[in-house]
């Protein structure tokens, strides 16, 4: 290696440098956020949930009928004259009732993902506090707090949910609260696992020297940097959520009339099938499968973008 | 082993303690006693009738005759709806149902999609691998009660091949269709694990080593692969089996088998809550009794953990 050569290489390299001086540089969610938006399923989905999301805000404008009117002329006869059509006014056919399932469906559209943003909510709430304390705390503290999450997670939640709705009075109220408090337990083992791997980074150390107490350590430095990890959790939770919902609602144990849910449509509409009606159930079936795969397909680009591992 | 095995026993019978003691009292916790209703009682019929069913007695009483006739008799009490007819009635009626077609579809779920995944991992990048992903994913989103009445419109409606529901003594007609819709969405999640976890397994040293040595691939797969491989699914036994426990309700009361589901739901619809809360314990009963068999069997696959 001669001295020639040397220099000519320390040349490029300031060069580089000072290249590299005017690049901006790029926070950790501007990285993902570009990573995110080259997964063309995670941005297709994105842009379909939008699509359903707005249908659900504003449906109700083009829609002839209300989702409490009955057709009187029409219920005689659904099979036949309830069918899907423009020039009826019901663009997804009626019900078993003779309301028009277009109304029907933005009422339900709405509810269900209602479910899954609050009840993932909560859960991500009540979740990520659990956790990061669990997890920051320690000690005997952590193990009784641990222990109490296997303890809950071996039951069979979703009969303690319909307990509570049966013991509680069935409301919405408490069809969010029950989903949302009984699914936090995943959220915090994974929150614990995070903090336990945070909490000895020189960071939190200069925090505790400093004299800050223990919560706001939690609160202020652990939990904004578990963000990432949540983020993608709570996506993956939202369809969680609405399956959930949608089961009880199709035991007929859920969102109770004149309210509705995607699930109790698709509970209606298959129970229907032998009598020709088949849209009851294809047109509340679509609008769910679309949701649940489209969030499935974002908390996997989100997983994919933020997940330090695959980096 | 056989201290882990107590260990874990020691977690759960606590824990099948504290779901008996907590719905106790959720129970407690509702409206109206099990016996108000619009007609007013007699003061004295109310209280014979209490007196009967041992509601006079104070709640701590109260529990610990529930919890020890469950403990040591194995009974549940009687239903508050039906005189004639006790939770343990019920649950000889249709628990029979429900386990059969839930083994069953136990059983075809793991080993389905067992092999679904070893055969994509093996056939990596070709396309049968591409199908079983495609079929995985679009499986996953189909849970029982999506899939129950596409199975009615296609096998029924359509076809005319299998009857729409009932049970008939569990000949094979009536099997189908519940045991397909129960187990689907969790023999995807199944495949999916074995594949990925399969794949890792391939790609691991002593895999290669035992290529190296000149092994054929049946022996590398089924002898060096396979146990490493069945952890990740293992630990998703405990999960699926929960799924699949809840999706029996469904089941239950979509093809009217007769199962202790539609019982467990008429009891939620009628607040029967004696056999609301039997029912639940039976299910958390089985739920954690699994769950406990497959912690074992990962300790025995697992040669990390140390009991």
């Amino acid at each position: 290696m001669g001295m020639v050569h040397d220099i000519e290489q320390v040349d490029r390299i300031a060069e580089k440098l000072a290249e590299a001086e005017q690049i901006k540089g790029r926070s950790l969610w501007q990285d993902a956020m570009g990573r995110f938006f080259h997964n063309k399923a995670a941005v297709g989905s994105l842009i379909i949930l939008g699509l359903v999301l707005l249908f659900s805000l504003i449906g109700p404008a083009f829609a002839v009928w209300s989702n409490e009117e009955i057709d009187w002329a029409r219920m005689g006869d659904i099979a036949l004259e309830g069918r899907p059509s423009i020039a009826t006014g019901h663009y997804f056919g009626l019900d078993d009732l003779g309301r028009d399932l277009f109304a029907r469906t933005i009422q339900a559209t709405r509810t269900s993902l209602m479910v899954g943003v609050i009840g993932s909510l909560v859960a991500v709430l009540i979740g990520t506090l659990y956790g990061a304390v669990s997890g920051f705390v320690g000690g005997w503290v952590d193990g009784l707090m641990m222990r109490t999450v296997d303890i809950l997670i071996a039951v069979p939640y979703m009969f303690v949910i319909i307990l509570l709705l049966v013991i509680f009075e069935r409301s919405l109220f408490m069809l969010f609260v029950g989903i949302g408090i009984l699914s936090w337990l995943d959220m915090s083992r994974i929150v614990r696992g995070q903090t336990l791997s945070l909490k000895n980074r020189e960071f939190i150390e200069a925090a505790r020297a400093a004299g800050v107490g223990w919560f706001v350590i939690v609160r202020r430095h652990i939990v904004p940097n578990l963000l990432g990890v949540v983020v993608v959790y709570a996506t993956l939770l939202v369809p969680g959520m609405i399956m959930t919902e949608s089961f009880i609602s199709f035991l007929g144990l859920g969102v109770q009339e004149p309210n509705t849910s995607l699930g109790a449509l698709i509970s209606e509409g298959s129970g229907t099938i032998l009598r020709g009606t088949l849209w009851q159930l294809f047109v509340p079936l679509f609008f769910f499968l679309t949701i649940i795969i489209s969030l499935f397909f974002i908390g996997d680009g989100l997983r994919d973008a933020l997940d330090p591992k695959d980096r | 082993m056989l201290r882990f095995v107590i260990r874990r026993m020691l977690i759960a019978v606590p824990t099948l303690l504290i779901l008996i003691v907590i719905s106790f009292f959720l129970m407690q916790l509702a409206p109206g006693g099990p016996f108000t209703s619009e007609r007013v009682l007699p003061p004295q019929v109310l209280a014979n009738i209490q007196a009967k069913y041992g509601l006079d007695q104070s709640l701590w009483m109260q529990l610990w005759t529930y919890v020890s006739d469950i403990v040591f008799h194995l009974d549940f009490g009687p239903s508050y709806q039906y005189k004639d007819r006790s939770v343990n009635d019920i649950i000889a009626q249709g628990f029979p149902v429900t386990l059969t077609y839930g083994t069953i579809s136990f059983v075809v779920a793991v080993v389905v999609g067992v092999s679904f995944g070893v055969m994509a991992a093996i056939r990596h990048n070709t396309r049968l691998d591409y199908a079983a992903v495609g079929f995985t994913f679009a499986a996953q989103s189909l849970p029982n009660f999506v899939m129950a009445p596409i199975l009615v419109i296609i096998f029924t409606w359509q076809l005319g091949w299998l009857p729409g529901g009932g049970w008939n003594g569990g000949q094979w007609q009536y099997l189908v269709m519940p045991v397909i819709a129960l187990s689907t969405s969790y023999m995807a999640s199944i495949a999916r694990i074995t594949r990925s976890s399969m794949l890792e397994v391939l790609n691991s040293n002593f895999i290669r080593t035992a290529r190296a040595k000149g092994l054929p691939d049946r022996t590398i797969i089924w002898r060096h692969a396979m146990k490493p491989t069945m952890m990740p699914v293992v630990s998703y036994l405990g999960p699926a089996f929960v799924g699949m426990i809840t999706g029996s309700v469904v089941i239950d009361m979509y093809f009217s088998t007769g199962g202790i589901g539609r019982s467990f739901v008429n009891s939620a619809l009628n607040r029967d809550y004696s056999v609301m809360l039997g029912l639940t314990i039976l299910y958390g009963a089985l739920t954690i009794i699994f769950n406990l068999v497959a912690d074992v069997l990962y300790a025995w696959l697992d040669p990390k953990i140390r009991y």
